[in-house]
């Protein structure tokens, strides 16, 4: 069985459509790498999945883990296992870093039946993945993205995700605004986490994320519809003729 | 977006936990208010003739006041009118007067404690807090005494002060909120039933927290309860106070008057969780509580500092404040106000710097919920003779949903050109982005708005005793809880 399956997917914001039909499977331990234009929908299909609700899902359906991911709410799909990293990681002033990934973690593993972890127990994990995306320590208990510098949010958000352990990552934009080495630092973070139970949705506008990070397959989506599929290659294709060249033909799920 | 303003709209909604009455056998006092109904609550408090004319004093006052003006009308609420002839003055539980321990305490009483949390047994005194419970109008036990006696730190109700400690209670009652100050106050000095009084000596640094809990639970009473503090020279002492009412379909109304005095060199720290019953959903029924508080900064390096959250009562009217009469003197103001429904709020504080050197802090967080409407009304006022005063302060309001209200009504008055003045405010609304990200970490909506209303807050619970934070986070959870869709 596929790890989410999405089938026909349309949506619009205020009225407009921004999805027009898209069709995409992913298995468990791919990876699969957006690509397209601004304005191509990248970033609505991320918030769609994440079930941010000022998008309307108007045709099509999205299994996930065998489940209706467009029947549950955002907390619902992030407790099932599905994690978005921001484009843009938003500041909860006067909340711990630490206090609130253990209040999401808890939430996390409640949900699976799990025990909740207490203070003591959850510090050494949330030292463990600070360390391996080189994160300052300061940033520990400061709050959630409080006076963090672009770079420190987008490792933030890579941070959460490993503590999380979720079994679909999607990425969205993640690569912009950071320099090469956090590039290479949020790459580092990603590829850690890479497994067999585990898939990414990568999102992003430009290939030298995949540089680091080698996607299994790459989409090209332009115009809410995904135009191309096909491997690694793609991107560098890409990167070298532009998205014009993308609107050749568009195949139907790749693979089974 | 509608959907999420309806989500956040649903947090509106809340139930009130500390809602049940207590069946006890009371000792009322026909309703109505007149110079027999004084004289009958002076009786039943065997109280000495010095107290009798200054509460009969304070009652000609009110008459008066009454007459002329009637109620403050400058504040930012609107409130019912209010049949002060149809309210009981006096309502205490019956009981043997004289009460030397625990065990004479009415089971039933206790047990409505203990249903609040309140640590009344001896056992707590592992958790370091000293408590006098007011329930009604009577002040019905002081845990600690004997351990506070032997530093000769005085906590007991304000009767027993009157018996035992005359000349204390002489000197200073109404030496910072004189019954001339306001219609409220006035009132209060005319029928006040019981509260607190606490006497800390030259020297001595109070070992305990000290801690009031009112609760009001006879239908148709009033509660008018009078605390006094004081702190003698370099003395240091923390008071906490907490409260609850039952559901009850009609008003009550609380006017309750506090004062404070710091010596030279003294501390003083009131912290206050205010939860009387809100009303309901509709603005039916609720605590309008008209409060005067107040300390005075008497000596030189002395300081008092408020900290106040308050979620409950459908009115509130309060004003904790400083008169910063020594040189160096030190005021601060703390405060959480949260207005959910129908509730309404027009609270704040006033720092008046006499003194030279005085320094005053103003943090003032309010929280506007539903179709609460919450007035932040602050006044900072430098006096000609008050060289080098200082004054921080910062006023911020946080909006959920879209049928609230925010306002703001900073005075300033500097009569001192030396003066440094410092004036921060903001306004901002639970983005939907906030709750988005929180959700989709898997925090459930609610959750996610009690989180962001915890950071909102965070400056004004880190000044909170430990106990009392973890108490006045979770209270602000559940008056946000609701019906999350």
């Amino acid at each position: 069985m596929a790890l989410l399956e999405i089938q026909d997917l349309h949506a619009s914001v205020g009225g407009h459509e921004i999805l027009k039909g898209v069709n995409l499977t992913l298995n468990a331990g791919e990876v699969h790498s957006i690509m397209g234009p601004n304005g191509s929908g990248k970033s609505t299909l991320a918030q769609v999945l994440a079930r941010r609700e000022t998008y309307e899902v108007t045709r099509g359906r999205v299994l996930f883990d065998g489940k209706d991911l467009l029947d549950m709410q955002p907390e619902e799909a992030a407790r099932e296992g599905l994690f978005m990293a921001f484009q843009y990681p938003v500041e909860i002033p006067g909340i711990g870093n630490a206090y609130f990934l253990r209040s999401a973690l808890n939430a996390i593993r409640k949900h699976r039946g799990q025990d909740e972890l207490d203070a003591m127990d959850f510090l050494p994990l949330y030292k463990e993945r600070m360390k391996l995306l080189e994160m300052d320590d300061k940033l520990m208990n400061r709050a959630v993205n409080e006076g963090f510098s672009g770079g420190e949010k987008k490792r933030n958000e890579i941070l959460q995700m490993t503590v999380l352990e979720p079994k679909l990552a999607i990425l969205d934009e993640t690569d912009s605004g950071l320099d090469i080495d956090a590039l290479r630092i949020v790459a580092q973070g990603v590829n850690a986490m890479r497994s067999p139970e585990r898939a990414f949705l990568v999102i992003t506008h430009y290939q030298r994320l995949l540089d680091y990070i080698t996607p299994d397959f790459v989409h090209v989506l332009v115009d809410g519809k995904i135009v191309r599929s096909g491997g690694p290659e793609l991107a560098l294709e890409l990167e070298d003729k532009g998205y014009g060249s993308a609107e050749v033909d568009a195949p139907e799920a790749l693979h089974a | 977006m509608s959907s999420s303003v309806d989500t956040i709209r649903g947090l509106a909604e809340q139930e009130y936990k500390w809602g049940f009455v207590t069946d006890i056998a009371e000792d009322r006092a026909p309703k109505g208010l007149n110079e027999d109904i004084i004289r009958l609550i002076s009786a039943r408090k065997q109280e000495p003739e010095w107290m009798l004319e200054w509460r009969l004093n304070a009652l000609r006052h009110w008459f008066r006041m009454r007459r002329e003006e009637g109620e403050p009308k400058w504040a930012n609420l609107t409130i019912a009118p209010i049949d002060y002839q149809a309210i009981s003055y006096y309502s205490a539980p019956k009981q043997k007067p004289q009460l030397e321990n625990l065990d004479q305490v009415d089971p039933e009483i206790l047990r409505t404690y203990e249903k609040l949390g309140i640590p009344l047994t001896e056992q707590k005194l592992l958790a370091g807090v000293a408590v006098d419970a007011v329930f009604d109008s009577v002040s019905v036990a002081t845990t600690f005494k004997g351990k506070l006696a032997e530093m000769g730190v005085i906590f007991c109700s304000f009767s027993e002060a009157v018996q035992k400690h005359p000349e204390l209670v002489k000197k200073y009652l109404g030496s910072v909120v004189p019954h001339t100050d306001n219609f409220y106050a006035a009132l209060n000095a005319a029928v006040f039933t019981d509260g607190s009084f606490v006497y800390v000596p030259k020297g001595v640094r109070c070992p305990m927290e000290l801690s009031t809990y009112f609760r009001i639970n006879a239908a148709e009473t009033g509660q008018f309860e009078r605390t006094l503090i004081v702190a003698d020279e370099g003395a240091t002492v923390s008071y906490l106070e907490g409260c609850t009412a039952p559901i009850r379909d009609e008003n009550q109304l609380h006017a309750a008057v506090v004062e404070l005095v710091a010596l030279d060199n003294a501390q003083i720290k009131y912290s206050t969780v205010q939860n009387w019953y809100p009303g309901d959903k509709e603005g039916r029924g609720g605590i309008y509580n008209f409060v005067t508080k107040r300390g005075k900064c008497l000596g030189v390096n002395s300081k008092i500092s408020w900290t106040q959250v308050e979620t409950g009562s459908a009115i509130t009217w309060k004003y904790p404040s400083c008169i910063l009469q020594g040189d160096n003197s030190v005021g601060e103001f703390y405060s959480v106000a949260l207005t959910n429904n129908r509730q309404q709020a027009d609270t704040g504080t006033k720092m008046i710097h006499i003194g030279k050197n005085t320094r005053s802090t103003i943090v003032s967080k309010g929280i506007s919920a539903g179709y609460g409407q919450n007035t932040y009304r602050g006044q900072v006022k430098i006096m000609k003779s008050a060289t080098g005063a200082r004054n921080y302060t910062q006023c911020d309001s946080l909006l959920i949903g879209d049928r609230c209200g925010a306002h703001t009504f900073p005075y300033i008055e500097v009569r001192n050109a030396t003066a440094r003045m410092e004036h921060e405010a903001s306004t901002s609304k639970i983005g939907e982005n906030q709750l988005f990200y929180l959700r989709q970490r898997g925090l459930t909506a609610e959750d996610a708005v009690s989180m962001i209303v915890n950071g909102f807050c965070k400056t004004v619970f880190k000044e909170l005793p430990m106990e009392f934070a973890v108490e006045a986070q979770k209270l602000l959870g559940v008056s946000l809880e609701g019906s999350v869709g």
